[in-house]
């Protein structure tokens, strides 16, 4: 199973970015990793948490427009060039990324986790498995923390 | 009347001479016009006809001008469901010209005029411009739009007319406005008044003044008083109010004489009424309603009682200028919903059009009209709703694009759409506030 993020609409306002964050601590769900898109007129706040469906309620409940997309959280080496070695595997297969983050915490074992979006998402899946990167399951990226 | 009219201040024009009437002498010319163009209209006018067949009346039946009120109303929509020809009361090669405005549904309603119907929309705009001290020795700058927008060449054959200099300079290009103000010796200017307001804080950036302008002739758009006082202030010009629409005839269907204590309806062409706009009731003289007009003399496109949705009172006292020919209050506001903005009328029905074609489904909306540095600024509010949101910037960037070149595709002028989070637009009881309009008028 992919992993699964959840991306919130935001007005660009001073004082938008706390509430549905506040709304997920108030219902104990862990933010893992977090990623901010902001344009002159509005942002879009990408968030990985321990319980996507219930954070998805809880977010809906507070009047919060949500969407669920499927990322892939790959594992990237945690020393210099770690990062630009899978870049370079994205960009020999021609895979376009919508955009990327990183995982908050989580290293484990000099490891960490970048999470993409890409355009095709099941065929980058396969391109960088062939390559030899390791692409995390929704459970292994969830409890990696 | 005077006869060196070219030198008095008060608007003395031969053209003007029907302002002046006895009461009894105009009632009777009023009656005589209104029962040939009911007689014109029932014969060729087939939806006039069966309404006048529905209350079991003829045009016969009208006896005295207070008998207006058995006559069915028009509205718009009764120009959008005829559209484009159905009113036409005379054949197209005696039809000279057309211009048409914006509705609805994306089609506009269409207006006709005859060489004659022409002749009298001079006359009127003569009669406005002589009324506000305009003469022939001024040099006006139209900056009205030119094209199928009756404000344009409306003052500018009304200015021919009188004689003046027209520069036909249209609206927008502020810098040029300004240039040709100073440089040609401008003294009078047509325009919106929030466009010439926009003038002034250009020219105060610019540090440049007016020049030789000594007056503005400014509608198309509600204003107030208030405004006035800030144009004349900051400009120390003289600001003229003037009333018209496209279904009556365009601008000259009133105006303010130099005393500026409302506008003299030409009621020689224009008879006025007020009614109720719940019950359609015809109300005195002094009382606030809705304004209907019926045309007097109109050939190409006679309008009896046409619903304006223009909110006013009708005052019949004496003028201070020797006008005899009634005043409305300048008016504020409408009984619809539909606003104007930068001089096009907009009904929120048009943004829905948009909205629609875009998202497929109507999103909760709402639009907030301001006022910054006079010009008027029309927001478009959307609620972003699951169904048309992305977790990726540039699709939301393309639903922002499409949003806004739709509704500019409706409605023929550019809003600024902002999306907004859901439940942030006020549900009220009833019919939602779909329109919020902060503008100081």
């Amino acid at each position: 199973m992919k992993l699964r993020q959840l991306s919130l609409f935001l007005e660009n306002q001073p004082g938008k970015l706390r509430g549905p964050c506040e709304a997920l601590g108030k219902a104990g769900i862990d933010i893992l990793a977090v990623a901010l898109a902001d344009t002159a007129h509005f942002g879009i706040l990408r968030l990985v948490v321990t319980d996507w469906a219930r954070a998805k309620t809880v977010l809906e409940g507070a009047g919060t427009t949500v969407k669920v997309t499927e990322v892939l959280p790959v594992e990237v080496e945690d020393r210099p060039g770690g990062l630009a070695r899978v870049l370079a595997a994205v960009d020999e297969a021609g895979l376009g990324i919508e955009y990327m983050y990183a995982f908050a915490a989580g290293a484990r074992g000099g490891k960490k986790i970048v999470v993409f979006r890409f355009d095709e998402p099941d065929r980058a899946q396969t391109v960088l498995q062939a390559k030899g990167l390791k692409v995390l399951e929704e459970k292994e990226a969830l409890g990696s923390t | 009347m005077k006869s060196n009219w070219n030198d008095a201040p008060g608007g003395f024009h031969p053209a003007s001479a029907h302002d002046f009437l006895p009461k009894d002498q105009l009632r009777q010319i009023q009656l005589q016009r209104l029962q040939a163009v009911v007689k014109r209209a029932y014969a060729r006018q087939q939806l006039f006809r069966e309404r006048m067949g529905e209350r079991g009346i003829g045009p016969e039946d009208l006896k005295t001008l207070a008998d207006v009120s058995r006559l069915p109303f028009m509205v718009k929509s009764d120009l959008r469901d005829t559209y484009p020809f159905g009113l036409f009361c005379s054949p197209m090669e005696e039809v000279v010209r057309l211009h048409a405005s914006s509705g609805t549904t994306g089609k506009p309603i269409v207006v006709a005029y005859t060489q004659a119907d022409v002749e009298v929309w001079s006359q009127v705009m003569v009669r406005s411009f002589a009324a506000a001290g305009v003469h022939r020795r001024d040099v006006i700058q139209n900056a009205y739009g030119y094209g199928l927008f009756t404000g344009g060449l409306g003052a500018h054959y009304g200015a021919e007319a009188l004689g003046a200099t027209v520069i036909p300079i249209s609206g927008g290009n502020t810098e040029r406005q300004m240039m040709v103000m100073q440089d040609f010796g401008v003294t009078v200017i047509c325009s919106t008044p929030s466009y010439f307001l926009h003038l002034a804080e250009r020219a105060k950036e610019l540090k440049i003044d007016f020049g030789k302008l000594r007056c503005g002739v400014f509608g198309a758009e509600p204003w107030s008083d208030a405004m006035r006082e800030r144009i004349q202030a900051e400009t120390g010009i003289k600001a003229y109010d003037i009333y018209g629409l496209s279904e009556i005839i365009g601008p000259g269907v009133g105006a303010e004489c130099f005393r500026q204590d409302g506008l003299h309806i030409f009621e020689d062409h224009f008879l006025p009424e007020i009614i109720d706009p719940e019950t359609g009731m015809v109300l005195p003289d002094g009382a606030e309603g809705e304004l209907v007009l019926t045309t007097l003399s109109k050939q190409a496109m006679p309008m009896i009682r046409y619903r304006t949705r223009d909110i006013t009172a009708l005052n019949p006292e004496p003028c201070a200028c020797g006008r005899t020919i009634r005043r409305i209050r300048r008016i504020g506001r409408r009984s619809d919903d539909m606003f104007i903005i930068r001089g096009v009328n907009v009904f929120p029905s048009q943004v829905e059009t948009g909205l629609l074609k875009v998202e497929g489904t109507l999103p909760h909306y709402q639009i907030v009209l301001t006022r910054e540095k006079g010009l008027d600024e029309m927001e478009v509010q959307v609620e972003v709703t699951p169904e048309v949101f992305s977790d990726k910037v540039r699709a939301l960037e393309d639903l922002h694009q499409r949003l806004e070149t739709a509704i500019e595709h409706v409605i023929g002028i550019r809003a600024k759409v902002t999306l907004v989070e859901p439940q942030t637009i006020a549900r009220s009881e009833g019919k939602a506030k779909r329109v919020i309009d902060r503008r100081k008028l």
